[in-house]
């Protein structure tokens, strides 16, 4: 069939974002965090919920944009790393009678091992395969979910109702608002971390993999052990995330983590900027909110209005909101000149 | 032993639904490089078009020719309107588009016909097939049809002028604008031609699983499972491809024990990807080089 | 003991003279989301999503109370019917229920559909008392006033119709082989156990075959071939409406003939039997509670014509073959009468009371002898059903109706 010579240059599938670019300034972050402490001790109990889901979700999307801004690896996947998390603080929990704050790193322990056992196979799979591969996980993370050999763990097709902890010492505060500053702690801490790790060796070992893998073994990078470092540490804070969401939502069941969730958190991920680790807070925004904004807009077509609002977003901005970023500081900029 | 040839005549019967779509979808991979998760919607939706034609009176392959025209159409009108602008975008956020549209014709089809199944005729009849209650007249007649498709499609690629221009400006997008090839026009035609061939595959697939808005989301799973497995860049691939999936999930579930039935697309999936590690181009497609 | 009883009896007169107090000088008493002039009531659907079929209920009862205001409204309250998308996520269901509840700031969650998205806000809406009335999804669970003293069901129970099946299984088709087609989900696996429930210590004997399907199945042909390759008396087919019909159509189509049981929520005439094909689904056996909006029988029912100048005046366009149009239109009638019930004292406590206070209800479009009844300790109010077998191109009610509580374990 072939008469061309199939030879394919393939262009990497994500462009180059320098590591420095990957965050935002002090003077940035500082307003930012401010905002974070504060907003919550003016808003509504509701309001508060959104938020926690809102970092929840954010960290959901760090932990994709690590894997593909950091290293290259697309994954439509991370539902099923998010259920295992979730599922496994559950199971703690009410099981096991574990401490909350207790189940999280070994949620992300467990899905750390779980991802770097899943880039294995990953390893020789590169574009539209592996983002098969990944969607073939998530499709199938929900029928492992329910099947009848686990129900005793995992309370099969109905789930397992989680109970919401209390603010601990006897602080004066409601269970949602702890729940919100106990998510932001976490949050903050994997966000440094991660900051960290991309700016290490092994950060840079990533971004080489991701610009030119031939490149980046000729100069001695084990590209396989990186690679299925990159998916493991992407499923690690995925699954705390996951578990953080059980303890906010205070139930598990399969019909919460279908494909869905994994294409949300690929749209979170576009949205909010490819490789940009600030962004994901925004796309984190996006997914929990434009679905209500669409639904307010039109009942009967909700979701043709979200999509006309995600095209609008992707027209306006093709690289997301590191875009918006971008052209910020340099309105900031000029204005300083003058 | 009876069961093993039944669910494997089953299993060719279902997998035509797949071959059929797996034909869609290498068709626009060939074309733009991507797998387009809105494929599926756009065959649900020209498939509830020569419907509606049907309702209104036009016989039905007079509606075949008119959908299969409409879907060439709209495939062209939604890649110029839509994906042209996000050209220069990075990957990613096209896939994005990709799922903006998928939402969207879900929507307006929901709105539109509502979301209680519908029957759809076939011109096939639905009798046995040669004696066998496992294959009917219909699903024999589908099967016939991706073949008579997939010719068509490999006498296109191969002795056309526009067929190689198509895979030219696919796979050396530089080198084709070279020698005068259109790659803009190209990428639209590769839409229209997706698109029209998407809508052969619903007008086939309806009459089988009901017509309804969702009726297209796990054909397009096992679609493009059954395309990755044959070779994305084969046709040929892609239709055996649809019928290896529809025997395997069979047989998987049939004598696999305990887990068998009630996981047996992710061990499909498993199975496929085991393939696909093994042979990371598809069991018909060609090994991709990679150029420093 | 005497002073007990005494002060028993005389605080039972207090309460007593209190009642008749409070309906006869009309006492208003309010709780958040209700007022003089209005009743704000809650509600999540998915109307996006893979279960956004289900959003025509939510369409309907927002419809339904448009007309109940443009009646003037309930004891002259107009009713706010706030209802959003969950799209069938659990995490999104807690989300949308708490900004109805603290946002919104309505009296009551009304009908909020799937088990999914009902177990995820159950625990919140009970601890902040609140009432989750009628609930859309027919899991025993909702029978449950000890532990759950805010939430109550609607329909009636998938265990309870199953059980039903088994009984009438033993009676009519003794030492008949019974193989069992189900979704692979809460709905599916309900019905599953119902069904070995019923046949009781006959379940291991009765029952050949288990077969479960995925509603991401694009066909389920293949399981199909594999029942009939045990070869049945019997095929129960649970399934939603497209698999239903994909099971009636392919069974005839393989010239097989066993008798086939279809759960009540894949009954519709019009978008189940007639798709399958009415000379393939002559012979089915089900059993309902409400009346088909597209079964010829109904046509000049009282109760169906007013359901029909509802969806023609009010629902312009909608497709009266779905049956959500019926469910919804008789889930709302049921929330309208339990307000009327309500009077001037619009708590959520006495909601609830009255909503566990009906007697002998009967919507517009509940079969004739099904009537709704609650009480204190039955959180259970559609528990009637009676069988039915197709024929020609409508359903034909047979035997008594039959009750079926399940009582939740």
């Amino acid at each position: 069939m072939s008469a061309v010579e199939d030879v394919v240059t393939e262009s990497p599938a994500v462009e180059a974002v320098p590591k420095r670019a990957m965050t935002l300034g002090y003077g940035t972050s500082l307003v930012v965090l401010a905002a974070l402490i504060i907003i919550p001790l003016l808003v509504k109990n509701f309001i508060i919920f959104q938020m926690t889901m809102l970092l929840i979700y954010g960290l959901a999307v760090l932990a994709l944009n690590i894997l593909t801004g950091g290293s290259g690896q697309f994954s439509l996947g991370q539902s099923a790393f998010y259920a295992v998390g979730a599922y496994t603080s559950a199971i703690l929990m009410e099981h096991a009678g574990m401490n909350y704050a207790l189940t999280l790193p070994i949620a992300g322990i467990i899905c750390f091992a779980f991802g770097f056992l899943f880039g294995q196979p990953a390893l020789r799979l590169s574009g539209v395969y592996l983002a098969l591969a990944t969607f073939a996980l998530a499709t199938a993370m929900p029928q492992l979910l329910k099947l009848g050999y686990f129900e005793y763990w995992t309370g099969g097709v109905q789930g397992l109702v989680v109970t919401k902890p209390d603010a601990p010492f006897g602080l004066p505060m409601g269970q949602d608002m702890w729940l919100y500053y106990f998510t932001l702690v976490v949050t903050i801490a994997i966000y440094i971390a991660s900051v960290n790790l991309l700016r290490s060796r092994s950060g840079r070992a990533f971004m080489a993999i991701r610009d030119n893998e031939i490149a980046a073994s000729a100069m001695g990078v084990d590209v396989a052990l990186y690679k299925t470092l990159a998916f493991g540490v992407s499923a690690g804070i995925t699954g705390v995330a996951g578990g953080l969401g059980a303890i906010a939502v205070q139930f598990v069941a399969p019909d919460g983590y279908t494909i869905t969730l994994a294409i949300s958190l690929f749209l979170g991920m576009v949205v909010g900027g490819v490789g940009w680790l600030p962004g994901s807070i925004v796309g984190s925004a996006f997914i929990i909110f434009v679905p209500n904004i669409a639904e307010g807009i039109s009942k009967g077509l909700s979701g043709a209005v979200f999509g006309v609002l995600l095209f609008l977003v992707i027209f306006l901005v093709p690289h997301g909101a590191r875009q918006v970023a971008i052209i910020a500081q340099q309105l900031v900029a000029k204005l300083k000149k003058n | 032993m009876e069961l093993f040839a039944n669910q494997i005549l089953a299993g060719i019967a279902t997998g035509a639904i797949y071959a059929c779509m797996a034909l869609a979808v290498v068709m626009i991979y060939q074309a733009i490089d991507h797998l387009n998760f809105a494929q599926g919607e756009m065959a649900m939706f020209s498939t509830f078009v020569s419907w509606q034609l049907m309702q209104w009176g036009v016989p039905y392959w007079g509606a075949f020719v008119l959908t299969v025209a409409f879907s060439f159409a709209a495939g062209i009108a939604i890649e110029r309107l839509l994906f042209k602008p996000l050209a220069k975008a990075p990957v990613l956020t096209n896939v994005a588009g990709f799922i903006a549209l998928y939402a969207i014709i879900n929507s307006v089809a929901g709105l539109i016909w509502d979301f209680t199944i519908k029957q759809y005729p076939t011109p096939f009849g639905s009798s046995p097939f040669l004696g066998s209650q496992l294959i009917s007249t219909h699903q024999a007649g589908m099967i016939g049809i991706t073949l008579l498709m997939l010719l068509l499609l490999f006498f296109f690629f191969r002795f056309t002028r526009v067929g190689l221009a198509m895979r030219a400006a696919a796979s050396l997008p530089e080198s084709a604008r070279l020698v005068g090839i259109n790659t803009s026009w190209m990428i639209a035609l590769g839409w229209g031609m997706a698109a029209a061939i998407g809508s052969v595959a619903g007008m086939m697939i309806a009459p089988v699983v009901f017509l309804e808005p969702n009726m297209m989301l796990g054909v397009l799973i096992y679609g493009f499972a059954a395309a990755v497995l044959g070779g994305l860049s084969s046709p040929f691939g892609a239709v055996m491809g649809g019928f290896l999936v529809g025997i395997f999930e069979n047989l998987v579930g049939t004598y696999i024990p305990g887990v068998g039935n009630e996981l047996k697309l992710p061990i499909a999936l498993a199975l496929i990807i085991i393939v696909l590690v093994v042979k990371p181009a598809g069991l018909f497609g060609r090994a991709i080089v990679k150029r420093v | 003991m005497l002073s007990t009883l005494r002060i028993a009896a005389a605080s039972a007169a207090v309460i007593a003279f209190a009642a008749t107090s409070t309906a006869a000088f009309a006492q208003k008493k309010y709780d958040t989301g209700a007022t003089d002039a209005e009743i704000k009531i809650g509600n999540i659907m998915p109307y996006s999503g893979p279960a956004s079929a289900y959003g025509v209920i939510g369409k309907t009862e927002e419809a339904y109370f448009k007309m109940i205001n443009d009646q003037g409204g309930i004891n002259g309250r107009k009713v706010t019917f706030i209802t959003y998308d969950d799209a069938y996520s659990p995490p999104k269901a807690v989300e949308q229920v708490r900004k109805l509840v603290e946002s919104d700031e309505v009296l009551a969650v009304f009908n909020p559909l799937g088990t999914p998205s009902n177990t995820a806000i159950q625990k919140y809406l009970n601890a902040k008392k609140i009432p989750q009335l009628f609930v859309a999804t027919g899991a025993t669970k909702w029978n449950d006033p000890k532990n759950f003293p805010w939430t109550i069901g609607w329909q009636p129970s998938y265990q309870s119709e199953a059980q039903i099946y088994a009984k009438w299984l033993m009676k009519e088709k003794p030492g008949a082989k019974v193989a069992i087609l189900y979704q692979n989900d809460d709905f599916g696996k309900d019905y599953l156990k119902g069904t070995k429930d019923g046949f009781g210590a006959k379940a291991a004997s009765s029952i050949i075959m288990e077969e479960s399907y995925e509603v991401s199945e694009p066909s389920i042909d293949g399981h199909i071939v594999k029942i009939k390759a045990a070869n049945p008396d019997v095929l129960l087919i649970y399934a939603t409406p497209k698999f239903a019909a994909q099971t009636i159509k392919k069974t005839a189509e393989l010239g097989w003939k066993p008798l086939q049981i279809v759960t009540n929520v894949s009954i519709s005439v019009g978008s189940v039997m007639q798709p399958a094909g009415f000379e393939n689904a002559q012979g089915l056996l089900s059993a309902a509670y409400a009346k088909d909006g597209t079964d010829p029988q109904w046509a000049g029912d009282p109760g169906m014509k007013k359901w029909a100048a509802f969806v023609d005046k009010y629902m312009p366009g909608a497709d009266k073959t779905d049956n959500g149009v019926v469910y919804g239109y008789g889930a709302a009638q049921t929330l309208a009468k339990v307000l009327e019930m309500c009077g001037n004292d619009l708590t959520r406590a006495n909601l609830m009371k009255q909503a566990a206070s009906l007697k002998d209800f009967t919507p517009d479009t509940l079969l004739p002898g099904v009537k709704i009844n609650t009480s204190a300790t039955d959180f259970a109010p559609i528990a009637q059903l009676q069988m039915q077998r197709f024929k020609g191109q409508k359903w034909e009610l047979f035997g008594e109706i039959i009750s079926g509580d399940v009582p939740s374990e």
